[in-house]
């Protein structure tokens, strides 16, 4: 063994509660590993499944969904929405072969700053053990044409 | 062919010590489609927006990613300044490296890795980015008021004397809404009628404010500035142009046994009347269940004693169909039927009352003329007691919530029982005294000290007659003792509910409201008298349990929020909105369910003959509030979210 494995995680956040709670986690200068990506949207019910799959491909070791607490929604119930396509969206993960554990979801709000460092370094953790998601990344070398957008 | 400018900001130290800038300026500048990578000390600062203003311009930039801090803290600072440069400001992504790089990471290398995944994702995505242009709508300057209690009134005589139009729409057939019922006022007990008509009469008298009381609105249509209200105006049988409001009709109608609803069925009135003596409009209405004409056919004794021939039973309901710009609800309370408490006799025993039937007792112009006196008998009760959190605070019977003025009007209560009735007892039992409000925690220790109520700190488990007495079972905690009280009269502190027919009316009026009934406010300290709904705003007690002072500023400010609505003549909004693609649009409506706003519409999509091709989604811009919940809903990949499309996602994700 050389070196740790770092793992790559994509995140979908909403821009009014976890992309603010990430923020105030800056602000308020807590310390989490530098694994994660964000990507901010106006809504967790903008996070369309296809969103999971792409960072998968793109070669992320996992991916998480965060947004407002139930309730909270800016947009009084996106993050209901994003709830049930989440629960869906499981049982088809499952199918496909792809592990649950690769992919988490969470509430986190604005004033969650703490919670959010914390969420990330047990989730870097988890992907560690985990090791490097290569399943897909066969699969791709076997059925998928060039991507074009 | 893309030409995108990087700016990378040190942020003094800030980014510049944690992560290795002139290594992201070459990644940068290495990176394809990009003509511009460069880093500065502070790009926020005067010169550093002007370095990227010229850089805009000498490049003749396509696109500008600043890598910087959170978008939340200078978005709109470099839109503006790609705007002043000529470029259109939504061609502009912010790279967050200081709050979610610089700041939490403590590997320099790590951190510069990230800074540079994090930079180029958006520079593929800002490479996809549309020039968008603010969405403008014209504003209707017409207000909307419903509800005519204390709030409406506040915020119709706030609206109007800002020089605006208001539409006052109340249900019932005068002006006053609960506060005209009330005797006296805490915590100054002043006078409630005397300090409301005047308000009543001038939002009545006032020429900006077209008044319709005996209406209910039926419809809400549109948006923000924009919607089309129908209403219904229930036909009184009394002309309103024509009746001088002598009364006549009132003294000779013959029916004169119906429960008066304004006096909480502690007194009676005709079948034509006015619902108190100060009512704004003094024009009765009949009462068309009660009235012996339209029961029998026959009587028309109003008829004939109308002097100016006002009275006309032909009289249809009437719609009106009004433009409005913003909307008020102000819908107001009822208080909880308290029959479910079997064990404290409501309903059984006539002497076992509610607040509210306390205040028309005291009342000046109640059914006894303001002198306490128990409905059973009309005898002066010698001992009375109170209960407070009669449904309140309750989850297993009543009401989770606190209801929040019971507190201060049992403690006035006792009050004004000790000043009309010398030598009489008042206990009050309750579980915490919530007193917190100018002069109420004052106004509770008077209660107790100068008019001597006794507190009783414990719950009621019964009461039942005995003797001629009401027999008052409950516990001194305080003491650990139980207690009984011989009462002549006992009044229940009862909870404060939504207008029964809250939830319904949410949904006529396109708001949210929580599991009683309560209108949601868009957030509950920082936009407390806003709904999720651009427009509508909320006054009173209808968005929860509300005392006089907290309804008037509450409808103060709905009231400075509309006048600063109608202060432009186009709202400026933010383009990121959904567009739906109607050439690929199947209709299946499911972006219509996920929709929180009510933003979709039915569009026919007519062939040149005019016969129906297809029926598609229409996205009414001036709804949508951007949350892109129809984008994934869409079944047919038809709607895409302006600003966050599925290609620029796609495009953030493939660049990290």
């Amino acid at each position: 063994m050389s070196e740790p494995f770092e793992p790559k995680i994509v995140a979908f956040v909403c821009t009014y509660c976890t992309y603010a709670g990430a923020d105030l986690a800056g602000t308020s200068r807590l310390k989490y590993p530098p694994n994660i990506r964000m990507v901010r949207l106006p809504c967790t019910g903008r996070i369309s499944p296809m969103f999971i799959l792409k960072a998968l491909q793109k070669g992320a070791d996992g991916v998480l969904v965060s947004g407002c607490h139930p309730g909270d929604c800016h947009f009084t119930h996106g993050n209901y929405h994003a709830r049930r396509r989440w629960t869906v969206f499981r049982a088809l993960l499952n199918f496909t072969g792809i592990p649950l554990e690769r992919i988490r979801f969470s509430w986190i709000s604005a004033a969650e700053g703490v919670k959010f460092a914390e969420l990330i370094s047990s989730l870097t953790e988890d992907i560690r053990k985990l090791g490097p998601f290569d399943q897909y990344k066969a699969m791709i070398h076997e059925t998928e044409t060039p991507v074009s957008l | 062919m893309a030409k995108i400018g990087v700016f990378i900001c040190h942020c003094g130290e800030n980014i510049g010590a944690k992560i290795d800038c002139t290594k992201l300026v070459s990644a940068m500048n290495d990176h394809p489609g990009v003509s511009v990578s460069v880093e500065y000390k502070y790009f926020c600062s005067d010169p550093g927006q002007e370095n990227v203003k010229k850089a805009i311009r000498e490049h003749n930039l396509t696109g500008v990613v600043v890598a910087a801090c959170s978008p939340r803290m200078h978005e709109a600072t470099f839109r503006k300044a790609c705007a002043e440069a000529g470029l259109n400001p939504y061609l502009c992504e912010i790279a967050n490296i200081r709050e979610q790089c610089s700041w939490v990471h403590t590997d320099q290398d790590m951190a510069t890795e990230k800074a540079i995944e994090i930079t180029r994702s958006l520079i593929e995505k800002v490479k996809l980015n549309n020039e968008l242009q603010p969405i403008e709508v014209p504003v209707t300057k017409r207000a909307l008021v419903i509800g005519g209690g204390i709030a409406g009134i506040q915020a119709a005589l706030d609206i109007a004397n800002a020089g605006q139009e208001v539409v006052l729409v109340e249900r019932e057939p005068s002006l006053g809404g609960h506060m005209a019922q009330l005797s006296e006022t805490f915590p100054t007990l002043d006078c409630s009628q005397c300090i409301m008509t005047p308000r009543m009469v001038e939002a009545a008298q006032h020429p900006k404010i077209r008044l319709l009381t005996y209406s209910e609105v039926e419809q809400v249509e549109g948006f923000i500035g924009n919607f089309k209200v129908r209403i219904r105006q229930k036909s009184r049988y009394v002309d309103m142009k024509a009746c001088t409001g002598c009364g006549d009709c009132i003294q000779k109608c013959p029916q004169k046994k119906i429960s008066d609803e304004f006096d909480c069925n502690l007194g009676k009135r005709p079948a034509i009347y006015t619902p108190f003596a100060q009512a704004v409009p003094n024009i009765p209405v009949i009462d068309k269940e009660h009235c012996t004409f339209f029961k029998n056919g026959k009587c028309k004794v109003c008829q004939k004693v109308c002097e100016t021939d006002a009275i006309n039973f032909e009289m249809q309901d009437e719609f009106l169909e009004l433009e409005i710009g913003a909307i008020v609800v102000a819908t107001g309370f009822q208080i909880q039927n308290t029959a479910m408490y079997g064990e404290y006799g409501y309903g059984k025993y006539a002497d076992v009352i509610t607040g509210l039937q306390f205040e028309r007792l005291a009342s000046a112009s109640g059914p006894t003329a303001g002198k306490i006196k128990r409905p059973s008998d009309g005898v002066e009760p010698e001992t009375i007691v109170f209960i407070q959190c009669a449904g309140s605070r309750d989850p297993s019977k009543g009401v989770k919530y606190c209801s929040k003025i019971c507190c201060m009007y049992t403690a006035k209560h006792a009050m004004l029982y000790a000043h009309k009735v010398h030598g009489g007892k008042a206990h009050v039992f309750y579980m915490d005294i919530r007193a917190a409000g100018k002069g109420y925690d004052e106004f509770t220790r008077r209660a107790i000290e100068e008019d001597e109520a006794s507190y009783l700190r414990g719950r009621v488990s019964k009461v039942w007659k005995e003797n001629g007495k009401l027999m008052v079972r409950g516990v001194d905690t305080l003491l650990g003792k139980p207690v009984e009280i011989a009462a002549d009269m006992v009044v229940l502190a009862t909870a404060i509910t939504p207008q029964p027919d809250a939830k319904e009316f949410a949904k006529v009026v396109g708001i949210g409201c929580d599991e009683y009934g309560f209108y949601n406010e868009a957030h509950l300290k920082l936009r407390p008298v806003e709904t999720a709904t651009a427009g509508i705003f909320l006054a009173g007690a209808c968005q929860s349990p509300k005392d006089i002072p907290d309804s008037v500023s509450q409808a103060s400010a709905c009231a400075s929020k509309v006048i600063g609505l109608f202060s432009r003549d186009q709202l400026e909004r933010e383009p990121v909105i959904a567009v739906n693609n109607e050439s690929t649009c199947s209709g299946c409506w499911g972006c219509a369910l996920a929709c929180p706003y009510n933003a979709i519409e039915k569009k026919d999509i007519l062939s040149r003959s005019g016969e129906l091709i297809k029926r598609v989604a229409f996205i009414n811009p001036g709804l949508c509030q951007g949350c892109g919940t129809c984008v994934t809903f869409c079944r047919s990949n038809s709607i895409d979210l302006a600003g966050f499309t599925e290609k620029q996602i796609f495009a953030e994700v493939m660049g990290l």
